[in-house]
């Protein structure tokens, strides 16, 4: 219980607003964000950078039978979203149906609730995103 | 009385989820054209199941700090109300602040005044601002209100959430704070015990003493205050728990009731609760015009009202154009649901 708060407190400027990294050397964004550059390695100076949110559904499927704690929220759409900056990311599509949603249809990052742990655990919160129409 | 603040930013957000109340009377029963006409409500907005008020807040800061194009890390206060945050203990600021990223050079709290936390939000930052004691001051209306099933609140308690930055850069002032002005009392209308699920209202009682008076003697207040009269104004928007009483508020003061209208959001997306009379004033800032003049006046069981009086300036035509997404776009998008499923967005079973 400890360890899974540290985590999900320290992943929160990732999760809440999609803060991730960049390398100023070749200029590759990093999300999630990374502190050393696969390409440059030691030459690599590495920065935050922030996101945008703006991105398209890379691919995408309907999710009929939900992890514990998503019970209720199914039938829903996950997605592999490709950033405009490049990196991609695999979220919920929100406030949609799968028969909605199309390869390379534009989206952006909504901040929502994720799971809560039980009714007197914490509220996890984080990006999905939305079509963009 | 000279200004020194005004609202730099303002956003709206409404959930894509609505229920007609023609769709709740007939699980109840009722005859639904009695409902509409009775309570001047014909559809409300339904959050996600993964939405709260604090998502609801999030989203309306962003189109707020888009309008009014500014750093996040500027804000030096966050002030969130809402008679809806998610957890008893631990603030929805806080969650706002650090998902706009304004966090941590930043004063946070959470408020609680029924439906009228939102412009006591305002207030608190208009102070904070004209003190200088915060450059920036966000101010949050969020709710994803319940009502008891069967209720007749059930017709209304809709979700929405409204955000508005303060500043007093005058070039950057989209409409001036000129006045505001308060009328509180200890009124019993309207109540939730800690634990309770939902909420317990006085029947009659919320009318004639706790909304009508309050709402009036506010707003009577602010002209008093200010020496301004109902002729000054161009829009007048007032609490709308739901779409009548607003009404029956200019008709009773002697007001235009066409220039009420345009602020009047209730009858399409329910009562928002604490950000019912903010999201009428970001329709009335979507469509006002440089000169003219606003009059919002907000109510709070409990019970309280809170009046302002407002002059939008050349700067509003061009920022509005910078949100994201206006009132009028989540307004358009609907997803409708049955009740079946209104029940389980709002996990009214209690196995849900
Ligand atoms: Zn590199």
């Amino acid at each position: 219980m400890a360890e899974n708060i540290a985590i999900t407190w320290r992943r929160i400027p990732e999760r809440y607003r999609l803060a991730g990294t960049q390398c100023t050397t070749c200029k590759t964004k990093f999300f999630p964000p990374r502190k050393i550059c696969s390409t440059c390695r030691r030459k690599g100076k590495i920065e935050s950078f922030q996101f945008s949110g703006k991105g398209e559904i890379y691919s995408f499927s309907g999710v009929h039978s939900a992890p514990a704690g998503l019970e209720l929220e199914i039938p829903y759409v996950l997605a592999i979203v490709q950033l405009v900056e490049g990196p991609k990311v695999t979220a919920q599509i929100v406030d949609c149906t799968e028969n909605m949603v199309k390869f390379k249809d534009k989206v952006e990052f909504v901040f929502r609730k994720i799971r809560s742990d039980d009714p007197e655990g914490l509220i996890h919160y984080g990006y999905k995103f939305r079509l963009v129409k | 009385m000279t200004s020194e603040t005004g609202i730099v930013g303002y956003g709206a957000y409404v959930p894509s989820y609505r229920i007609k109340a023609e769709e709740i009377a007939r699980v109840w029963g009722e005859e639904p054209d009695r409902i509409i006409k009775g309570l001047g409500v014909m559809e409300k907005s339904v959050p996600g199941l993964d939405e709260d008020a604090a998502t609801l807040a999030v989203e309306a800061s962003r189109n707020a700090l888009a309008v009014a194009d500014i750093e996040p890390s500027r804000l030096g206060a966050v002030y969130v109300g809402s008679e809806s945050h998610p957890y008893a203990v631990k603030p929805t600021a806080t969650m706002v602040a650090e998902a706009i990223g304004s966090t941590p050079d930043v004063m946070a709290a959470d408020l609680e005044f029924a439906c009228k936390a939102g412009t006591a939000a305002i207030q608190i930052g208009m102070g904070l601002v004209a003190s200088h004691m915060a450059e920036y001051s966000l101010a949050v209306g969020t709710d994803t209100s319940q009502g008891r099933p069967g209720d007749a609140l059930e017709y209304t308690a809709g979700a929405g959430a409204a955000a508005f930055i303060i500043g007093r850069q005058k070039e950057q002032i989209l409409a001036k704070l000129e006045a505001t002005y308060s009328f509180t009392t200890d009124t019993p209308d309207f109540w939730r015990r800690q634990h309770a699920e939902f909420p317990t209202h006085g029947g009659r009682f919320t009318g004639e003493p706790a909304y009508f008076r309050h709402v009036m003697g506010a707003t009577q207040g602010l002209f008093e205050k200010t020496g301004m009269e109902a002729n000054d104004f161009d829009y007048f928007v007032f609490h709308q728990p739901n779409g009548k009483f607003p009404l029956e508020v200019a008709k009773k003061m002697g007001l235009d009731v066409e220039k009420v209208k345009p602020g009047l959001m209730t009858p399409i997306i329910g009562n928002t609760y604490s950000a019912a009379s903010p999201i009428g004033l970001c329709a009335v800032l979507d469509i006002a015009k440089p000169g003219q003049r606003i009059l919002l006046t907000s109510f709070g069981s409990g019970a309280g009202s809170d009046s302002f009086a407002m002059e939008v300036t050349d700067n509003l035509v061009e920022a509005r154009e910078r949100a994201p997404h206006k009132l009028a776009w989540y307004v358009g998008r609907k997803n409708y649901l049955d009740y079946g499923l209104y029940v389980k967005h709002r996990r009214k079973l209690k196995s849900l």
